[in-house]
């Protein structure tokens, strides 16, 4: 007897149902009590016609309007949609009914909330991928029962691999929040959570509550499993920042090894050259500003060339005009590079201004992309690419060019190397000028990451000394390894020592490091030591 | 010449000083004899410089030890001097504190570092000015001159290490006053800092100490020691093939030259009323180095003049015209180094037997020839 009741209870209701839904998943919105609207809202969640969101949205906004006989009318500015078809109402009227008889469907908060929940699912429809992506997100944020089985048919229809993945992420998410879930879905579901692995995953397994036992174990499992992978990904990060750090080191001590590192030639105004460089890097993009706008984003594929002629130029004059008095005596070369660096300082100075210059960055060196749980900003990144690519170049100078061998007979042996009919004096002025035109490149990029004022080589002398000496004078190889030891040691400390500590506890390592070897990671061997 | 020239230094500095406190002490002001407090300040200041000066002479003259970083011994003397001079303020601070320094209570610390008792006592605070400079020195020139790091390398670690403990002194939590350091004094030994009797003393004991330098630095080197010492500088590896050892000589002579300039420091401070992290920027070694160089490296009298007629024209120049200055001291440097190796006190010794040459000496940090 019991049975048939309820048999024909659940009959009655499908048929009274059944009927309503295919007939019309709309009638409910035009009820009068809140209720019936409330119901009506989730009706038209579950079918989820094609004009079902915008329908809802149009409530939300205060713009759905309803009049006798079940008209339905979205109101967007002065035109009338009806929001069945979603056809605009010719002559201002639908179903024989005119704005004058309509009302605006009415709103408390339980509609409201069901209109929120209706429409975290109805996007999951929507034929945007990115409004789909960011429903998906949504509800694993709101973590809605409700949302369940819209979810699930999503999930079903959903084609796009990435964001079947995060609406199966929002799937697991919203199993764990409902009690009544059998616990091998459970189980399923903090396997998928412990998939995803970023923080929101962690904090929503850290803060499970009320859980089978064999859950929580699992959760807890995760969530220690989720931090160990953040700590790698932390490291990976880590490493991308050294790394970067690394070669904004390298690229200001790529010509110091040159100068001083190959030539000996302690030149305290090689921080100055840096600077010249990122000034002509300034020059050049106001000159493309103000004659050729378009060109923007190539210049600095001009200052590069711009910035090795003038540094280059200028170190060539002053290997010609000071440094070649002083051969020989080094501590009279550091002060008399250290008064020219003074000099260039103050006429920049002079010329510039003593503010910061902006220089712009072209278009496809801003922004970041996100690979795995790692950030990489596309100038720091081609940061990293262009030192390689100028080590890389002045090795091959030194080592292929005709002038690279006689730059090596001139530092291997002076003397041999002008019996030979190599022109000594002309070779170290080219020499030097090299070694400082690789100091304007590295200004050229400087300019992207830091501020453009006449103090830009000093804040970087002392570490390219430090660079060159730790790697070890005259050894390339020897500055690459060191400058990206020294910037990711560098990074490493920071978080824990804070920024300006860890930049003490390199500086006071690095000390240590040349009491124990004065001459570096890879010191030269042989004769031309001692020379 | 070398004795007479330190006789005229010693009688020029002390009698200067003398005449200048006396001008500003006994002549009314108005009087063409009177001698404004700021130019007591002033020529004080002059006179520290020429201590810091006269320390890296000894080693850099003498010893061939180019340090880049020597304001920073002249910096820690200040800070010892400083710190003392702070907790004699006591309840006259801004914030009223009997014990905390100003800056701490505005850091909202509870109590006083560590590191900060005893320098309420005038003679613990003397101590450390002389202790401070010179341990560091012991500590840093033990671990170069061992491993025999000298040349360039040891100017660029100098360097580094002045650049390392500006780094950490512009720090807050290191409770030395961060970016602002230490200012306000207000008096010194009992006395007000700000009365002009106060600063005319503080000018008479910088000459008397500045002068006692100078005889020690002398004695040091004109004795058997300093003989080795520049043996050392000239060729460090002869000496130490004749069985000497250099290392030994190269840090007592850095010792001593580094709590000289700790005392140039301490009396720097209440002369100009502040302390701070600047004062160990690598630049301000560098600018030493050229006052000895403008002087006369190797003459001690020569490092004496270069501080004051430097600093004289610093004075006159950033008044006058700022904007030349830098390229008036970077022009120093370049015609310094090219025409005057041996500086001013060069020009009026022209016949006689001077330093050798090739002033530095002949390591492997020459370039490879």
């Amino acid at each position: 007897m019991l049975l048939l009741r309820r048999a024909l209870f659940a009959l009655a209701l499908l048929l009274a149902a059944f009927p309503a839904r295919a007939q019309d998943p709309f009638a409910g919105l035009t009820a009068s009590g809140f209720d019936d609207i409330r119901r009506g809202i989730e009706a038209l969640a579950t079918a989820a016609p094609p004009q079902a969101a915008a329908t809802i949205a149009a409530l939300q906004s205060g713009n759905l309007l309803s009049g006798p006989g079940g008209v339905l009318v979205i109101k967007q500015g002065d035109t009338l949609i009806d929001a069945r078809t979603g056809q605009p109402a010719p002559g201002m009227t639908v179903g024989g009914v005119t704005a004058a008889g309509l009302r605006p469907v009415r709103v408390n908060n339980a509609v409201r909330r069901a209109a929120e929940a209706a429409m975290g699912s109805l996007t999951l429809f929507s034929p945007d991928t990115a409004t789909r992506r960011k429903a998906a997100e949504a509800v694993f944020k709101s973590r809605d029962p409700a949302s369940l089985e819209p979810l699930a048919r999503a999930i079903a229809a959903e084609k796009i691999p990435s964001i079947r993945a995060e609406m199966e992420e929002a799937r697991a998410a919203l199993l764990l929040a409902i009690p009544a879930t059998p616990e091998p879905e459970k189980l399923a579901a903090v396997a998928t959570l412990r998939e995803r692995g970023d923080l929101d995953a962690r904090a929503l397994l850290a803060n499970l509550k009320d859980q089978p036992a064999a859950v929580a174990r699992a959760a807890a499992d995760a969530v220690t499993h989720i931090e160990r992978m953040e700590q790698l990904w932390a490291v990976a990060q880590g490493i991308f920042y050294g790394l970067s750090l690394g070669s904004v080191l390298l690229l200001a001590a790529a010509g110091l090894a040159i100068t001083f590192g190959v030539m000996g030639v302690i030149n305290m105004a090689h921080g100055e050259m840096v600077m010249i460089g990122a000034y002509t890097t300034f020059v050049i993009q106001d000159i493309i500003r103000t004659s050729a706008p378009g060109l923007f984003d190539y210049s600095l594929f001009l200052a590069v060339p711009a910035a090795f002629i003038v540094s280059g130029g200028l170190g060539i004059a002053i290997e010609r005009g000071l440094i070649r008095f002083l051969y020989g005596r080094p501590l009279e070369t550091l002060l008399a590079t250290w008064g020219l660096s003074l000099v260039l300082q103050q006429a920049v100075r002079s010329i510039f201004g003593p503010t910061n210059r902006e220089v712009g960055t072209p278009s496809w060196m801003s922004g970041a992309a996100e690979w795995g749980h790692l950030t990489i900003t596309w100038n720091r990144f081609t940061i990293i690419i262009f030192a390689m690519m100028v080590l890389a170049a002045l090795m091959a100078t030194l080592r292929y060019t005709s002038l690279g061998l006689r730059m090596r007979a001139v530092t291997q042996n002076r003397r041999m190397a002008a019996s030979m009919g190599i022109r000594t004096p002309w070779i170290d002025a080219l020499t030097f000028g090299l070694g400082s035109g690789v100091a304007g490149m590295a200004g050229v990029a400087l300019s992207q990451i830091d501020n453009v004022s006449p103090n830009l080589g000093q804040s970087y002398i002392i570490d390219s000394f430090l660079v060159v000496v730790f790697g070890g004078v005259g050894n390339l190889w020897g500055t690459l390894v060191s400058a990206l030891t020294l910037g990711i040691v560098n990074k490493f400390l920071e978080p824990l020592a804070g920024a300006v500590l860890g930049k003490i506890v390199v500086l006071v390592l690095v000390i240590l490091f040349i009491q124990r070897k004065p001459r570096g990671m890879f010191p030269i061997k042989g004769r031309a030591v001692e020379a | 010449m070398n004795r007479t020239a330190t006789l005229i230094c010693l009688v020029l500095v002390l009698g200067g000083a003398l005449l200048l406190a006396a001008g500003n002490q006994l002549a009314a002001p108005g009087s063409t004899f009177h001698v404004p407090t700021y130019v007591i300040s002033l020529v004080g200041k002059y006179l520290c410089y020429a201590m810091l000066a006269l320390a890296l002479d000894l080693v850099w003259g003498y010893a061939g030890i180019l340090s880049l970083g020597h304001a920073a011994f002249f910096a820690l003397g200040g800070y010892a001097m400083g710190m003392y001079l702070m907790r004699q303020i006591g309840t006259r601070g801004m914030y009223g504190n009997a014990i905390l320094p100003d800056f701490m209570v505005f850091l909202n610390w509870k109590e006083l570092p560590w590191y900060w008792h005893g320098f309420d006592n005038p003679g613990f605070a003397i101590l450390m000015v002389l202790l401070v400079p010179g341990l560091l020195a012991l500590v840093f020139g033990w671990l170069a001159f061992r491993s025999r790091v000298s040349g360039v390398y040891l100017s660029i670690i100098t360097q580094a290490l002045t650049f390392a403990l500006l780094l950490a002194f512009f720090r807050n939590d290191m409770g030395f006053g961060g970016n602002n350091g230490l200012t306000d004094f207000k008096d010194i030994f009992g006395y007000r800092l700000q009365a002009d009797s106060t600063r005319a003393a503080l000018l008479i004991a910088s000459a008397v100490f500045l002068c006692l330098m100078l005889l020690v630095a002398r004695f040091i080197v004109t004795s058997r020691f300093g003989k080795v010492l520049i043996a050392v500088r000239d060729t460090e590896a002869r000496t130490r093939f004749l069985g000497y050892r250099p290392e030994r000589y190269k840090l007592f002579v850095f010792v001593v030259s580094a709590i000289m300039a700790g005392i140039g420091g301490a009396l720097y401070v209440p002369q100009v009323g502040i302390i701070n992290p600047s004062e160990f920027s690598p630049a301000n070694s560098i600018e030493a180095v050229i006052w000895v160089a403008v002087g006369g490296r190797g003459t001690l009298v020569g490092a004496i003049l270069g501080a004051i007629l430097v600093n004289g024209g610093k004075t006159y120049f950033t008044g006058a015209l700022p904007e030349i200055w830098l390229f008036a001291l970077g022009a120093l440097f370049i015609l310094v180094t090219l025409f005057l190796p041996h500086g001013v006190l060069g020009l009026f010794r022209r016949r006689e037997k001077a330093l050798p040459t090739k002033p530095t000496q002949g390591t492997a940090t020459e370039p490879a020839e």
